[in-house]
């Protein structure tokens, strides 16, 4: 009978296999090659040597890993947690009493922005922020001088890109959320006399507070995850200005050939994603009862 | 009275964030038919397709295109297969398996893809599997499978389990029910899954770029960087070009699936590695 039963499990092993081996066989390798000097060439690549915790020493010795994670940190709160999490609710929140052709209109560019392959998103925002660029051009109209946005403002150029890339995420979860929030809840608190923004406060924001939870967790993962676009606006400079972990981690073992010290920046990367998977997968949990 | 003044002010500053949005895409549609363009969006004083017509050529974009379609459909076969064997199971029987497991999957969807590519490309030399597509398939296909399982589970669970049990009655085994009876019922939720992964692929710069070497293997979103750091200082209008061509796939793929789904697909397809 328990024979049967795991006989009925059977179809789920080509899944677990495929896991195994290209998920959590790259997340051990990564765990292992991060206390070795691994390297693309030389002697190091053919017979890495055990170098213990050399790596993470380094990490905290030198200055490029402390500063990467402060940039990191920086570029996941201004532009998921603040940027796209808080324009993403007050675009919902303004296409619940908006005309349905400007929402559907609006929705349709915000979208666009998201549903563009990323590189070809990279490209635009590159372009947008160059010197000779379109945001150039209509600072200009107003008067204002012209900024090499990319030199002298990375952090500032690719935060601004990361909110524009992915606003639609958090536009689409709480489009979602305030849908299912009953009208009569907000529309009693007209009645008393409540102002929009203590209605706001007190009424809707605690009715979808678990969207919330789920948003930021989703939009934090995929912001700590971002190569691509800075890759192709800055390439993480000008001289690591806008070097983020992931960016660092690629450098490192790249460039330079450090495959060790490479996977030691993204065996921190792993465990960060590890901790905030944790806590989302628990959340959910938690709201099914 | 007042509900109309608050809705024309919600209406325009709807608007003004939408232009927001959309003009970092202007000089992309400028540029692309503007063949003396520059990183200026402008109105090109001479219109023309000059631009497509140069990118248009096999081993420019035919050839990468071919390649992306090749790296997308293998990537979402392989999804779709997985995905429906693993989630039949789950789906139907009740067992101690179950709940770990879709936690276990869940978690999956949060690791962070570009964390692991360093790890990967180790693996990928010491297994002497760098540069060969149908490995970067197969990986492609693992990052985009913890997502595609929790979908199709989700998909199967509303088809009701009557039908099924009659077959079974008839002596069909599980196979043969999923096959004839379950697939077909979920045949537009498979469609969902399969272009959700597909977009994913199409749209995946950092995974063949590490993965792939030769140029003849690599997708669009691979040779349109190189093109980028070659030429694009030069010919950013053939830039803007290329690009258009090669979002335009995946553009019209969201559209339908937008259209019969309404958000769900829009939500779920969201979690990119």
């Amino acid at each position: 009978m328990t024979i049967r039963r795991s006989l009925r499990l059977l179809p789920v092993v080509p899944s677990i296999l495929l896991l195994l081996v290209f998920l959590v066989a790259p997340v051990l390798w990564s765990f292992h090659a991060s206390f070795t000097d691994a390297s693309l060439s030389g002697k190091a690549a053919k017979d890495p040597q055990w170098v213990g915790t050399d790596n993470y020493v380094r990490m905290f010795s030198d200055d490029s890993f402390p500063a990467a994670a402060w940039l990191t940190v920086l570029f996941v709160v201004a532009s998921a947690v603040l940027g796209q999490n808080i324009l993403g609710l007050v675009i919902a929140l303004l296409m619940t009493r908006s005309r349905r052709a400007v929402s559907q209109l609006v929705g349709t560019a915000v979208v666009a922005a998201w549903v563009l392959p990323e590189i070809v998103a990279a490209f635009a925002a590159y372009a947008y922020f160059n010197r000779d660029g379109t945001l150039n051009q209509m600072t200009g109209f107003l008067g204002a001088p012209g900024v090499d946005w990319l030199y002298s403002f990375p952090l500032v150029a690719i935060i601004l890109a990361n909110t524009w890339r992915g606003t639609a995420f958090s536009m689409l979860v709480y489009r979602a959320a305030l849908a299912d929030v009953p009208r009569d809840i907000t529309e009693s608190a007209l009645m008393d006399g409540a102002r929009g923004w203590q209605r706001l406060v007190f009424i809707t924001l605690p009715l979808i507070r678990s969207s919330i939870a789920t948003n930021l967790m989703l939009i934090t993962l995929q912001t700590l995850a971002v190569f691509t676009l800075i890759w192709v606006m800055t390439a993480g400079g000008p001289a690591n200005a806008s070097t983020t972990l992931p960016v660092l981690a690629y450098q490192e073992a790249f460039k330079f050939g450090d495959i060790g010290y490479g996977t030691a920046v993204a065996s921190v990367l792993i465990l960060l994603g590890m901790v905030f998977g944790a806590i989302y997968v628990r959340l959910l949990r938690e709201q099914r009862g | 009275m007042r509900r109309s003044k608050a809705k024309l002010g919600a209406d325009m500053a709807l608007a003004l964030i939408g232009m927001c949005f959309v003009a970092p895409l202007l000089w992309l549609l400028l540029a692309a038919v503007d063949p003396q363009a520059g990183y200026q969006a402008k109105v090109p004083s001479t219109p023309s397709i000059a631009n497509f017509r140069a990118v248009l050529t096999p081993e420019l974009l035919l050839q990468p295109l071919a390649n992306s379609f090749l790296l997308s459909a293998g990537t979402a076969v392989v999804n779709l297969l997985a995905a429906v064997l693993a989630a039949y199971p789950l789906s139907r029987y009740q067992s101690r398996f179950n709940k770990p497991f879709m936690h276990t999957v869940l978690f999956g969807t949060s690791l962070p893809v570009t964390a692991i590519m360093v790890p990967v490309y180790g693996l990928f030399v010491q297994l002497q599997l760098l540069d060969s597509m149908a490995a970067t398939v197969f990986f492609m296909a693992t990052t985009t499978l913890p997502m595609a399982i929790w979908m199709t589970k989700n998909f199967m669970d509303s088809v009701p389990l009557e039908l099924e049990e009659a077959a079974w009655m008839d002596g069909a085994s599980a196979m043969t029910a999923l096959r004839t009876i379950v697939m077909p019922l979920m045949r537009q939720g498979l469609g969902v899954v399969f272009i959700f992964v597909f977009i994913q692929a199409w749209g995946n710069f950092f995974v063949p770029f590490i993965l792939l070497l030769s140029p003849a293997k690599q997708p669009a979103a691979v040779s349109i960087f190189s093109f980028f750091g070659q030429h694009g200082a030069i010919a950013y209008g053939q830039l803007a070009a290329f690009s258009i061509l090669y979002s335009l796939p995946v553009l019209l793929l969201y559209a339908l699936v937008s259209r019969g789904m309404g958000n769900s697909f829009a939500l779920s397809g969201a979690i990119k590695g």
